[in-house]
């Protein structure tokens, strides 16, 4: 490594923490998936305190994407803003838009219950609702005013297989889903999640409060999720972004940094800096 | 050197330990809380200790005394209750004779007190007075005496009769003059039911008149000085299964507080189904809807100041707003066949619970908040992450994890409404209200009527009474079944709250 390119990353690094919009490293194969997910110039203010930076990026169709970065880099508040969850914060603003597909998210006239319908998002800390499981699965439907029972079934029945959780619970589906063990009630919540079949799945941190034999068994089901879903994942947890994921992006201070295919991140980044984080020099 | 340092900072060490004082290891504070509490409780159980001793022995039936006095009179009845008392020097200087060598002799002992004992000698109508205080030293030579044949009699006027059977009438005619046959006939041929002026047991009072009973008039009967233990608890029990169920006689000094139980169980429950719909939705509006500026924060400082309204000025809101304006209301669109005579413009149990449902209101506005911040912002966040709009959130998801709380608020706006007696007062708690608001009457429920509550009902006995000494006992054990209900209720919906909890915010693990 030569004298030059450490010279260029701090550099980089600096000029981040500086204010500088730094434009991302991104790689080619990013350009060939087709993208459900395109983020588009966007920026987030917590009052007058800016949380994310010009950020663009593509999400491929299919595809486990991971946002990587240390604390406070804004991945979680990128992740919350796709599916417009900022919105319940009073002091946030925005410039900028995302599009699902085709649409506008921040758009003039959107509307973000149906647009919320179109994603799942899991969160850090397992939320079951206080009802029975079944009830927890089908609630995405049944808000939607779906009623026909059999319906219903069918649909917690595959949500539930899908968070292979169907067959630990299926014969205690009338049962309240507080009395399922932690990982249990976090799986729960990605059957809630993908129940509806959507078209984005968002996880923030979806692991981090659970112990390692119940995080395998999400990572597994990520990896199951993998083709049928589009998964957008957040973690702290770099040994499990480049287990479960196929893209990574790695995002610093609001910004994005590098993106591109999770083996080529992980093992020859395009930036010194990338290296530095993952293989835990900085950050 | 390094070993000597060492010794140093032990010894500085235990120093130092000394010189933490007790206060600052806190040992003193244990004690003074634990004081708090011990003084705090010592207050309760008493309160509730006497309260629940005199209401449990005022069933249980005493048995019934005779003493001659010194001037020859003879008194009958139950000893109530006895104490020492400082007489005036008058009594003494009034009392001449063998009375006098007695009481002075007693005042020596007593050190300067006298002895004497509320006896209940009933027979009002003979006597003109059912209590007669009986002084230790007007007690002649024969002392205390329990004649086997005394009767007590519960009677449906008049209050008790003493008396020793001479005699049972039929139709008029003298069966028998033993008393022991007297009472055997009475017993084959007493029901409460039975037609009036046919059948009547001859008694002789203390004072040697003989007096004839028309068995239609009496409510229970019992030979006081030969009962055995089993029929002591039958009366004491068929006494408690009268004050529950049946309805007051005697000024309500006697008989069963049965309209009062339901009375204040109905209002009760009507004040809690008011309340707690209009307490969740305004919480709901507080703590979801309204933006969290200044106006809120005043409105929420007014509520919780509201709590502290004395509750006699919800009376006399209660009675002007609720009674007099929109009863008047009523009246005069519906009930306009009827004025002057008002219909729903006076007290009534609906409007006493209106009344109190206001009065409760800033208990369950203040729970329920609590209940709703309580709700973790992951749950809602959860919920319209799935598609939800704020009142879906709200309805199914934040309102089910709330209820437990919104409970708890319901037990404390029960608890303070089943014991509140001043507002009701002002608008339809009343002495005697036989007919209750709900019955099989059509239309059944019936809101205007004024009803009696077991609050009012111990005002009543206590203050208000004509035979304040009779009501008494009434008084202890009315408070008693006042406390019994208002745990009865409060320890249902707690029962009810714990099944909630369970099921909605079960453990985590």
């Amino acid at each position: 490594m030569t004298q030059a390119q450490t010279q260029v990353t701090a550099d980089r690094l600096t000029r981040i923490a500086g204010g500088e919009v730094v434009p991302a490293t991104v790689h080619p194969e990013l350009a060939r998936e087709q993208a459900v997910l395109e983020v588009d110039g966007f920026n987030l203010w917590y009052g007058n305190k800016q949380a994310i930076f010009d950020v663009s990026m593509s999400i491929p169709r299919g595809k486990v994407t991971a946002l990587i970065g240390p604390s406070g880099c804004g991945k979680s508040t990128l992740l919350r803003s796709v599916n417009r969850m900022n919105d319940l914060i009073d002091t946030v603003s925005i410039s900028g838009d995302m599009k699902l597909g085709d649409d506008s998210i921040y758009g003039r006239n959107v509307d973000v219950i149906e647009l919320r319908r179109r994603m799942g998002m899991v969160f850090q800390k397992s939320n079951p609702f206080p009802m029975s499981i079944r009830e927890n699965v089908v609630y995405a439907l049944k808000i939607n005013g779906e009623r026909n029972r059999a319906v219903l079934n069918e649909v917690c029945e595959r949500a539930l297989e899908g968070a292979a959780l169907w067959d630990e619970v299926k014969d205690r589906l009338d049962e309240s889903a507080l009395s399922m063990s932690g990982g249990q009630q976090q799986r729960l919540c990605i059957a809630r999640a993908i129940a509806a079949e959507p078209e984005v799945l968002l996880m923030d941190e979806p692991c981090s409060a659970l112990d390692p034999i119940a995080t395998a068994k999400v990572e597994e089901l990520i990896l199951r999720l993998r083709g049928d879903y589009t998964v957008l994942i957040v973690t702290h947890n770099m040994q499990q972004a480049s287990r479960v994921s196929d893209y990574t992006a790695f995002m610093y201070l609001g910004q994005v940094v590098e993106y591109g295919p999770t083996a080529r991140l992980f093992t020859n980044p395009l930036l010194k800096e990338t290296e530095d984080y993952i293989t835990g020099r900085f950050g | 050197m390094t070993g000597h340092r060492k010794n140093q900072g032990f010894r500085r060490e235990e120093h130092s330990r000394q010189a933490a004082s007790m206060l600052a290891n806190g040992e003193p504070m244990v004690w003074l809380t634990g004081l708090g509490l011990v003084v705090g409780l010592l207050m309760v159980t008493s309160l509730v200790g006497y309260v629940f001793y005199q209401g449990l022995v005022t069933f249980w039936p005493a048995p019934v005394v005779q003493v001659v006095l010194d001037d020859g009179t003879t008194v009958l009845g139950e000893v109530t209750r006895s104490e020492n008392y400082e007489p005036g020097p008058e009594v003494i200087a009034g009392l001449s004779g063998e009375p006098r060598t007695a009481a002075e002799k007693e005042i020596k002992q007593r050190g300067g007190k006298l002895h004497r004992r509320l006896v209940r000698t009933g027979n009002f109508e003979i006597t003109g007075e059912h209590f007669r205080w009986v002084e230790d030293f007007l007690i002649g030579k024969n002392g205390v005496q329990r004649p086997e044949w005394a009767l007590v009699f519960e009677r449906n006027a008049w209050g008790r009769f003493y008396g020793i059977p001479v005699g049972f009438l039929a139709d008029g005619k003298l069966l028998t003059q033993e008393p022991g046959d007297s009472w055997k006939m009475f017993r084959d041929h007493f029901e409460p039911e039975i037609a009036a002026g046919r059948y009547a047991i001859r008694l002789e009072t203390a004072s040697g008149e003989t007096t004839d009973l028309d068995l239609a008039d009496i409510v229970r009967a019992y030979p006081a000085n030969r009962l055995g233990w089993g029929a002591k608890v039958g009366i004491y029990l068929d006494r408690w299964r009268e004050f529950l169920t049946d309805e007051p006689r005697e000024a309500n000094s006697e008989g069963g507080v049965f309209p009062a139980i339901f009375g204040t169980v109905v209002m009760t429950l009507g004040m809690t189904l008011l309340v707690v719909p209009f307490g969740v939705m305004s919480a709901l509006y507080l703590r979801e809807y309204a933006g969290q500026g200044w106006l809120t924060s005043l409105v929420r400082i007014s509520i919780n100041n509201l709590a502290g309204v004395p509750s006699i000025v919800f009376g006399v809101f209660g009675l002007g707003f609720f009674s007099y304006i929109v009863g008047g209301g009523i009246d005069s669109l519906f009930f306009a066949d009827k004025l002057p005579n008002p219909t729903f413009g006076t007290g009534g149990i609906m409007w006493a619970s209106l009344t109190l449902a206001l009065l409760t209101l800033p208990v369950v506005i203040v729970a329920t908040e609590e209940a709703l911040a309580a709700v973790p912002t992951s749950m809602r966040e959860g919920s319209f992450a799935c598609g939800a709009t704020k009142w879906q959130t709200i309805w199914r998801v934040v309102l089910p994890r709330a209820l437990p709380g919104v409970m708890t608020g319901a037990i404390l706006a029960m608890a303070r409404g089943a014991g509140e007696v001043a507002p009701l007062m002002l608008v339809g708690a009343v002495k005697l209200a036989p007919d209750l608001p709900v019955d099989l009457n059509f239309p059944f429920i019936h809101p205007e009527r004024s009803f009696m509550h077991l609050g009012f009902h111990i005002y009543d006995l206590g203050f208000q009474s004509q035979n304040s000494e009779a009501a008494k006992p009434m008084v202890f054990t009315t408070t008693m079944l006042l406390m019994g209900i208002v745990l009865f209720l409060n320890g249902a919906a707690i029962w009810f709250r714990s099944r909630l909890a369970r099921k909605f915010t079960g453990s985590k693990f």
